[in-house]
C-alpha cells in the first residue's frame, strides 16, 4: 500500500527553501522581501522562511485588513509579526474596495472577494517597490492544483518558496518552524467574507484532497488506479476537472503565433538569466 | 601512487562564462595550494545548466587559441582538469561537453551520449547528441568521463570499463527532487546509490562532481563523493554548498580488489557481444 502521510523531511525542506528565496533575491541584486500576512497558515509559512533566508530586519509583513475581515486574522498576523521581529505595517483595504463595491449594487461575494484579492495584490506591489523587496508568493501546491486563488489576486507574486507544498506538507512544515499554535490549528479561511472556510467552500478537506492529487500528480496514478486505492470515483472525478479547468490560473496568457520567433514558444530563457 | 582529488562543488551564473571562468580559476588556486593532482568541475561548469537558447552564446572550443580555454590550459601544467562547458563543432553543433586538461593540452573531450528530454528536463531540445564512449590515457592511468544522464544508463560505465578505465570521473547537474521524509533527496539517493555499484561492479575508483545553486525554482544538490574500488566510500562533500572536497585516491587499492574479486578478469566480453548481436538483430 503506497505510503499517502505525504510526510516530507523538515529540515531539508527548510534548508532548500530559504535557499531558494535568499538566491532569487540576491543574485539580482535586491536583499528584501515583502510578504502580505493574512493571519493563516500559508502567509505565515512564507514569512518565516523568507525571514530566515534574509534577516527578519529584511522582510516587510504587510497585513491589509477590510471592514469585515475577523479580529482572530489581524491578532494571528501580529503574532507572528513579533515572534519573528520582522518589520510590519497595515493598509485598510477598505477606502479602496468599496468604491468598486458601490457601482454595482448587485455585486457577488465572488467579485468582492476577488477585488480584495487583487486590492491586496496592488498594496504588495507597491510595497515591493518603497521598500525594495521582492514580493514572496503564499500559494500552496493543493490550491494552486485546484485553482482554489484569484487569478492575478493572491496567485501573484515575484517567487513562491511553497508552491510545491501540499496543505498539509506546509502544516507539517509550520509545526517544525514553531509558527504559533493559533495559526496552525484554525481552519483554513480566505477570510473574505465572515464565516468563510476553505474547507466548507471546497466541498472536502485538504487531508482528504491532497492524498488524491499526490496519488494522480505526483505518483502519476490513473482515476481508475486512485479508485482501486479506495477512493470515491465521483471525488476524483470532481478533482480531476479542477485540476483542468483551472490551468488557465497557473499559465501566463498564451500569445497568437505569427513570427518565427515568439516569446513563450521559441523564445525561451529562464528567469534568471545572466544571474 | 596516490593520487590527491579535488571535487569542486559550484554555484554557476546562467550564461556568464567569464563570471564562471573567474571561479574556476579560484578554485584552481584553491586545489593547488592543497597540492592536487586532480581538479572535477561538474557538469556545464562553465555555463550554467539550464540555458535553454542560451546554449549557442556560451559555447567555446577547447583549443589554445580560444579565450576561456587559453586560461584553463595555462592552469593544467601542474594540475589536471577536467571542466563542463558547450562544445561547438566545425559545423556548428552543439554538444554538452567535459574536457580533461593535462600538461597544456587537452588530452579528451567527451559529448553527452544521453541528453534527457522528459520530465524537467529539455536538453535534446537545444543540443546535439554525443555519439562516442572512450577510455583515454592520462598520468594517472586510463580514465573514463561520463555526464549527468550517461551515468543513469547502466552501459557507457560499462563501456569504459571494458575500455581500460580505471577512473571514472562523474560530472553533474542534478536538480534536486523528491522530497519525502528519508534524510536525502530521492535523487541525490539515486546518484549515490549507482555511482557505489559501478565502483562495486567495476572494481574501480568512481568520483562524481556535481553542481549547488539554484536557477529558478531548480536547485542542486551537491554532494560531491569518490568511491573506491572496495565500493567504499572515501568522501563525500557536504550537501547544497560550494565547497571543494579533497580525497585521495590509492591507486594501488586496484590491484589488491581485483587480486581478491576478479570481476574484470571473469568478464565474458564475446559472450555479451554474442548476445547483444542475437537481441539486436531480431526483427
Amino acid at each position: 500500500m503506497i505510503d499517502l502521510t505525504l510526510s516530507i523531511n523538515t529540515d531539508l525542506a527548510r534548508e532548500i527553501l530559504t535557499g531558494f528565496i535568499k538566491s532569487e533575491v540576491t543574485r539580482i541584486g535586491m536583499s528584501h522581501a515583502v510578504v502580505g500576512l493574512s493571519g493563516g497558515l500559508d502567509s505565515a509559512l512564507s514569512c518565516v522562511l523568507a525571514a530566515e533566508a534574509l534577516g527578519a530586519e529584511n522582510v516587510l509583513a504587510v497585513r491589509m485588513p477590510y471592514k469585515a475581515s475577523s479580529k482572530d486574522s489581524l491578532d494571528h498576523a501580529q503574532l507572528l509579526i513579533d515572534q519573528l521581529g520582522v518589520q510590519s505595517k497595515t493598509v485598510e483595504i477598505t477606502d479602496m474596495v468599496e468604491p468598486l463595491f458601490k457601482l454595482d449594487p448587485d455585486i457577488s461575494k465572488m467579485r468582492m472577494g476577488n477585488i480584495m484579492a487583487r486590492e491586496r495584490m496592488i498594496v504588495l506591489f507597491d510595497q515591493s517597490e518603497v521598500f525594495k523587496g521582492l514580493v514572496i508568493g503564499t500559494s500552496n501546491k493543493t490550491e494552486i492544483l485546484l485553482g482554489y486563488s484569484t487569478h492575478y489576486g493572491d496567485a501573484a507574486s515575484a517567487m513562491n518558496p511553497i508552491g510545491d507544498l501540499y496543505k498539509t506538507q506546509v502544516r507539517q512544515l509550520s509545526h517544525a518552524l514553531n509558527i504559533p499554535a493559533p495559526i496552525i490549528d484554525k481552519p483554513p479561511s480566505a477570510d473574505l467574507w465572515e464565516g468563510q472556510t476553505d474547507e466548507s467552500e471546497l466541498g472536502f478537506t485538504y487531508e482528504e484532497v491532497d492524498k488524491i492529487l499526490y496519488l494522480l500528480v505526483d505518483q502519476r496514478y490513473s482515476p481508475l488506479e486512485a479508485m482501486e486505492v479506495g477512493f470515491d470515483e465521483k471525488f476524483i472525478n470532481a478533482v480531476m476537472t479542477r485540476i483542468r479547468r483551472n490551468q488557465f490560473k497557473r499559465m501566463q496568457p498564451p500569445i497568437a503565433k505569427i513570427s518565427n520567433r515568439t516569446i513563450g514558444y521559441d523564445f525561451l530563457y529562464l528567469r534568471d538569466w545572466g544571474t | 601512487m596516490k593520487l590527491n582529488l579535488a571535487l569542486a562543488q559550484i554555484n554557476t551564473k546562467l550564461g556568464d562564462v567569464d563570471a564562471n571562468l573567474a571561479k574556476h580559476l579560484d578554485y584552481i588556486k584553491q586545489a593547488k595550494s592543497q597540492k592536487s593532482d586532480l581538479l572535477v568541475f561538474p557538469e556545464l561548469s562553465l555555463a550554467g545548466y539550464v540555458l535553454r537558447e542560451l546554449f549557442a552564446s556560451v559555447a567555446h572550443k577547447p583549443t589554445e587559441d580560444d579565450p576561456v580555454f587559453k586560461h584553463l590550459l595555462k592552469e593544467s601544467h601542474n594540475l589536471d582538469l577536467v571542466v563542463g562547458f558547450v562544445d561547438e563543432d566545425s559545423r556548428h553543433r552543439f554538444y554538452i561537453a567535459s574536457a580533461y586538461l593535462s600538461g597544456g593540452k587537452v588530452l579528451h573531450v567527451h559529448h553527452k551520449i544521453y541528453l534527457p528530454t522528459y520530465g524537467l528536463f529539455d536538453e535534446g531540445r537545444f543540443f546535439a547528441w554525443g555519439d562516442s564512449i572512450r577510455a583515454f590515457d592520462t598520468r594517472f592511468g586510463r580514465v573514463g568521463m561520463l555526464i549527468c544522464e550517461d551515468f543513469w544508463h547502466a552501459s557507457p560505465p560499462y563501456l569504459l570499463w571494458l575500455d581500460g578505465a580505471d577512473i571514472m570521473l562523474f560530472s553533474s547537474a542534478s536538480p534536486g527532487r523528491g522530497l519525502n521524509d528519508k534524510e536525502k533527496l530521492e535523487s541525490a539517493r539515486w546518484v549515490e546509490r549507482v555511482t557505489k555499484a559501478y565502483a562495486s561492479m567495476f572494481t574501480s575508483f568512481v568520483a562524481h562532481a556535481n553542481r549547488v545553486g539554484y536557477e529558478d525554482g531548480l536547485h542542486f544538490w551537491g554532494g560531491a563523493t569518490l568511491f573506491d574500488p572496495n565500493g567504499e566510500e572515501i568522501a563525500i562533500g557536504p550537501y547544497n554548498e560550494e565547497a571543494l572536497t579533497f580525497a585521495q585516491m590509492d591507486l594501488n587499492q586496484l590491484r589488491r580488489t581485483r587480486a581478491r574479486l576478479p570481476l574484470l578478469r571473469d568478464e565474458r566480453t564475446s559472450l555479451v557481444q554474442k548476445e547483444l548481436g542475437r537481441i539486436l538483430s531480431r526483427d
